[in-house]
């Protein structure tokens, strides 16, 4: 009745992962606990699923309130369309950048890594600048959340994914100031593959944004 | 256990956002996001430019930005996040999945109930008049 | 400077509320100072508040359930009692505060009792289960905890500072909107539950990974234990759920401190969408309560029957199948917001198609003891106890799940009693039955058999003398939360749920009593072997308590029921399988992270609901400092040499060595 007895032959305690055989494929769990890099990065891909079901209930809302504009100014008069197509070319250049350090981190290049991080954060701030803007704009001309349902959901889907953009350039300068004072750890590495994943779905929800929000709003 | 990249560890097993041994170099790398930017760009622009048209006939406009907002989200899930439908990624898609799955459940039940609801109730500007 | 925050917070001129808070707060005082005299800071600080050790933020989730289910108990019994005087009379709580104490039962049952109480089990058990040292994320495991802690806290802190808010345990709107409920009750309840929010989130994200990412070698999918099968399918509900309860509460946020328009009922609002939207994470919380609870009573029959689990894959699918379905039957709790027929027929016929795996569920647990041996430990009597309520009450709900019958039963005492029903004879039961079951192995001494089985009666008993008569008055007519009513036909019935609430009463009384008398006892009721019950599962292969590393070397997995197979063969071989080589184990270093988390979420959660910005702003500074500097620490780990682990297993096998000759003996 002891532990021992269906103990793997004496070699390691931690697990000798080479006596398993390579033809079980993941999610078997033959070869005992995985990797870290695979642990951590798999539990931010649940966060990032949780994430994105918390943006469908903003974007249920929008779906169902977006016709009740009170009277007042809808997407048509509203949207800057222009604005929309930079906020949206800021973005996707910034993924990629992104993609780029991802590249550098896993050839250990430090100064690309910092230069690409750079580029990524300076386009993902450009796209926080014009996003303020435009909603300041809007409360400006009298069209802010409290003015209609309509606007309480947009303020609230864009809001919410334009906080994201804030709490991941936060992020971002954090893992910038790390890998330049500890360069790339093990630990910073697998944190910062984490961001990329965060920052990649987030240009994925942008997609839905700019998609049903902007292009689809102004039609309708 | 400690690495920063995958090795042939036999185990099958990928993170997410992580490529296989086959894809490893810097080259290949690049050219993936090389090419899903070249494609999510194109995609991007013919959004834009099918929102504006008049090419395409009225009602199907929205169906159209709707499946090239998928088709984007196709190119980021397998350029920028690496995503395939290997065994060793398993896991990550069938996590995908469900969610898609709740998101689908979520929006699309949100919208037929409250549209029901709407059709059968009273416009709540009229009911508010209804008041005392 | 300190917000709408004032000395009128404080409820001088309320003297039950002022009372009781009194009291509380001497009883919390005396606590403190013992603990602080008696110099157990240091030894509480090292080996509880900063442990990250799955085991001890186990028992803490459980602790924190056991003492908010008095408070939560405290209300219900307060609740009896007023709708007992309450004929033709006033009854002795003003509506006001009658109002706050239903709210504040339901909030703390759901949120600070069942589901920490199933969190807790989930987080003790299932690390051992698998086989390996620890959850995937150790230090965010204890965030969690202590984010849920934060919750409960602000929570209680509205007894004593300003109120509770008074629209029930979901707030609907525009009822909730500032407009009617322009005090902070509703600002209280929404940053509690969105700060406990993020914790449940936090937990369910470490549970799921772990699960799928972290087995010992060779424990297969459908090798793992039934536990920990419905312990993800209930943590990915988690993951789904609770992002939607985020987002509606914030979205009521919003309404009310920004002027939002979501859910109004000018400018375009639609208080409808609430009801919807919070009602898409209300029905998975159910099963996100009720799954775990399910998976204790796999593990109790089975083990007490003597036989392996009746129909191991149709348990797999009946969980998984409820884990998807879960999803899709939301709108039975609002069949009467006028959705019409066919959407209600839709959620209507979903709502009785899920009962059919939790039927699947039931037949399994009876065939498994059928021609078993079966033991009525306590254990064994919550489980049997639970089949029988659980399925009167399942059925009573497949009842409400017909629309046209829903209408004329909605939001009456029948639908109260119905998930009473199934709430306390599914969580509750399971709760009690997992308590009494794993406590040898958390604290190495079991709980005395008599008096467990003298508590469940009186809950048993005292449950349908509280809860059936509910069922009569809602058929007659009578609606929820009523604070005074004057049908004669109602009051007989109300005083007979009273005198069942006083049982139970009796029934928890006996469970304080039992944990008092065991402790005392504890050295004449020792586990010294670890495996008290003659177990099936890895959890009881090791020692009680088992050390920090659970598992010397992490065991190979060769079938189901992996323990059971080791220890036919030792017993059959007379002899434990020799000694296996003993290396240095990695464990993860304690963390102030989670404590620290908790306390700027405590302080920010209580700036916002008292509109104190410069509190708030330093909070949320606070708490990216606090990600900063763990994010810089250097050493997360620290290594237990060889020697220790050895001398440790040896002491379990020496153990273990002696009941094998006890045996033959």
């Amino acid at each position: 009745m002891s532990t021992s007895d269906i103990a793997i032959p004496p070699s390691s305690s931690v697990l000798d992962l080479r006596s398993v055989p390579p033809s079980e494929a993941t999610g078997h769990g033959e070869g005992g606990p995985a990797p870290k890099r695979i642990v951590v990065g798999y539990g931010f891909w649940i966060f990032l699923l949780s994430d994105i079901i918390m943006f469908s209930a903003f974007f249920a809302s929008f779906a169902v309130l977006g016709s009740a504009t009170a009277g007042g100014p809808g997407a048509a008069q509203l949207f800057d369309l222009r604005n929309v197509q930079i906020e949206t070319a800021c973005l996707l250049l910034s993924s990629v950048c992104c993609g780029i350090a991802t590249l550098a981190v896993e050839q250990r290049y430090a100064l690309l890594t910092q230069l690409a991080l750079l580029a990524t954060g300076v386009l993902g701030a450009a796209f926080l600048i014009l996003e303020v803007r435009e909603f300041a704009s809007l409360i400006a001309q009298g069209a802010g959340p409290s003015r209609s349902a309509f606007l309480s959901s947009f303020f609230a889907l864009v809001g919410c994914h334009g906080a994201h953009i804030t709490a991941g350039l936060l992020w971002l300068g954090t893992m910038m100031a790390q890998f330049y004072a500890k360069g790339f750890r093990a630990d910073i590495c697998r944190r910062y593959f984490c961001f990329s994943l965060f920052w990649h779905a987030l240009d994925i929800i942008w997609v839905a944004i700019f998609t049903i929000v902007y292009l689809i709003g102004v039609r309708s | 256990m400690n690495d920063i990249v995958s090795h042939a560890d036999g185990m099958g097993d990928l993170a997410p956002g992580e490529r296989s041994e086959t894809t490893r170099s810097f080259g290949a790398g690049f050219r993936s996001y090389l090419i899903g930017f070249a494609i999510a760009a194109g995609l991007t622009i013919a959004s834009f430019w099918a929102a504006q048209s008049t090419l395409i006939y009225g009602p199907a406009v929205s169906v159209a930005l709707i499946t090239l907002a998928v088709a984007q989200m196709g190119i980021h899930l397998v350029f920028f996040l690496h995503i395939t439908t290997g065994p060793d990624n398993t896991n990550n898609v069938l996590a995908l999945a469900f969610g898609i799955l709740i998101v689908f459940f979520i929006i699309v039940g949100s919208l037929w109930i409250m549209s029901n609801m709407d059709h059968m109730s009273v416009p709540m500007d009229q009911l508010m008049r209804m008041q005392p | 400077m300190l917000g709408k925050l004032t000395w009128q917070a404080i409820p001088f001129d309320q003297p039950i509320p002022l009372y009781s808070a009194a009291v509380v707060g001497m009883m919390l005082l005396a606590v403190l100072l013992w603990v602080a005299v008696k110099g157990y800071v240091p030894y509480l600080w090292r080996e509880w508040i900063t442990s990250v050790d799955h085991k001890r933020i186990g028992v803490m989730y459980c602790a924190l359930a056991l003492l908010m289910l008095l408070r939560g108990f405290i209300d219900a019994l307060m609740m009896r009692s007023q709708q007992a005087f309450a004929f033709h009379a006033a009854g002795y709580l003003p509506p006001e505060h009658y109002n706050q104490i239903f709210s504040a039962h339901g909030t703390i049952m759901i949120f600070f009792v069942a589901m920490p109480f199933m969190v807790g089990l989930m987080n003790f058990v299932v690390p051992l289960q698998l086989g390996v040292r620890d959850v995937a994320f150790p230090t965010l495991n204890s965030v969690g905890f202590w984010l849920t802690a934060a919750g409960s806290l602000l929570v209680n802190v509205s007894l004593v500072v300003g109120e509770f808010s008074r629209v029930g345990w979901l707030p609907y709107p525009p009822l909730s909107g500032i407009q009617y409920s322009p005090g902070v009750g509703v600002d209280y309840y929404l940053w509690a539950l969105e700060i406990s929010g993020a914790g449940t989130l936090v937990g369910g994200i470490n549970l799921v990974t772990t699960i799928l990412k972290t087995r010992a070698p060779g424990m297969r999918y459908m090798r793992m234990p039934v536990f920990c099968w419905t312990s993800l399918a209930s943590n990915l509900l988690m993951v789904a759920a609770f992002p939607v309860l985020t987002a509606t509460l914030a979205m009521l946020l919003l309404d009310r401190y920004l002027d939002f328009h979501f859910f109004t009922n000018e400018a375009g609002g639609n208080a409808m969408m609430f009801v919807n939207l919070i009602w898409v994470w209300g029905h998975p919380e159910v099963y996100i309560l009720a799954l775990p609870a399910f998976g204790v009573f796999s593990e109790v029959v089975s083990t007490f029957s003597g036989k392996p689990l009746f129909g191991y894959r149709s348990m797999v699918a009946a969980t998984m199948t409820i884990c998807v379905l879960s999803f899709m039957v939301w709108l039975h709790h609002f069949f009467t917001m006028g959705a019409g027929a066919n959407v209600n027929g839709f959620f209507g016929i979903m709502s009785m198609i899920i009962a059919v795996p939790t039927g699947v569920k039931i037949f399994n647990w009876l065939f498994t003891m059928y021609r078993g041996r079966v033991r009525f430990s306590v254990a064994m009597h919550w489980a049997i106890g639970f089949m029988v309520t659980f399925v009167i009450g399942g059925m009573t709900g497949v009842l409400l799940a017909m629309p046209p019958a829903d209408f004329v039963m909605h939001n009456s005492l029948f639908l109260v009693a119905h998930f009473h029903n199934v709430v306390i004879g599914a969580v509750l039961f399971g709760a009690f039955a997992g308590y009494n079951y794993w406590f040898p192995k958390a604290f190495g001494f079991a709980l005395d058999e008599r008096l467990g089985k003298a508590a469940f009666w009186c809950w048993f008993v005292g449950f349908y003398v509280a809860f059936v008569p509910l069922y009569v008055t809602g058929l007659l007519g009578m609606t929820r939360r009523l604070q005074h009513y004057d049908q004669p036909q109602w009051h007989p019935w109300i005083l007979v749920a009273g005198v069942g609430a006083l049982i139970i009463l009796c029934g928890i009384a006996l469970q304080a009593a039992q944990l008092v008398v065991s402790i005392r006892s504890r050295q004449r009721r020792t586990d010294r072997t670890g495996d008290p019950w003659d177990g099936r599962t890895l959890e009881w292969a090791t020692p009680s308590p088992p050390p920090l590393f659970n598992f010397a070397v992490l065991p190979n997995v060769k079938g189901e029921e992996p323990y059971w197979g080791m220890k036919r063969k030792a017993i059959t071989a007379m002899q434990l399988s020799p000694e296996p080589s003993y290396e240095p184990i990695e464990v993860p270093r304690n963390s102030a992270t989670g404590i620290v988390t908790a306390f700027l979420a405590f302080v920010l959660g209580f700036a916002l609901i008292w509109h104190i910005w410069w509190m708030a702003a330093l909070a949320l500074v606070g708490a990216y400092a606090t990600f900063v500097v763990f994010a810089w620490r250097d050493v997360a780990e620290s290594v237990l040499p060889a020697e220790e682990v050895a001398r440790i297993d040896r002491a379990n096998r020496s153990a273990r060595a002696l009941a094998l000759t006890e045996m033959h003996a």
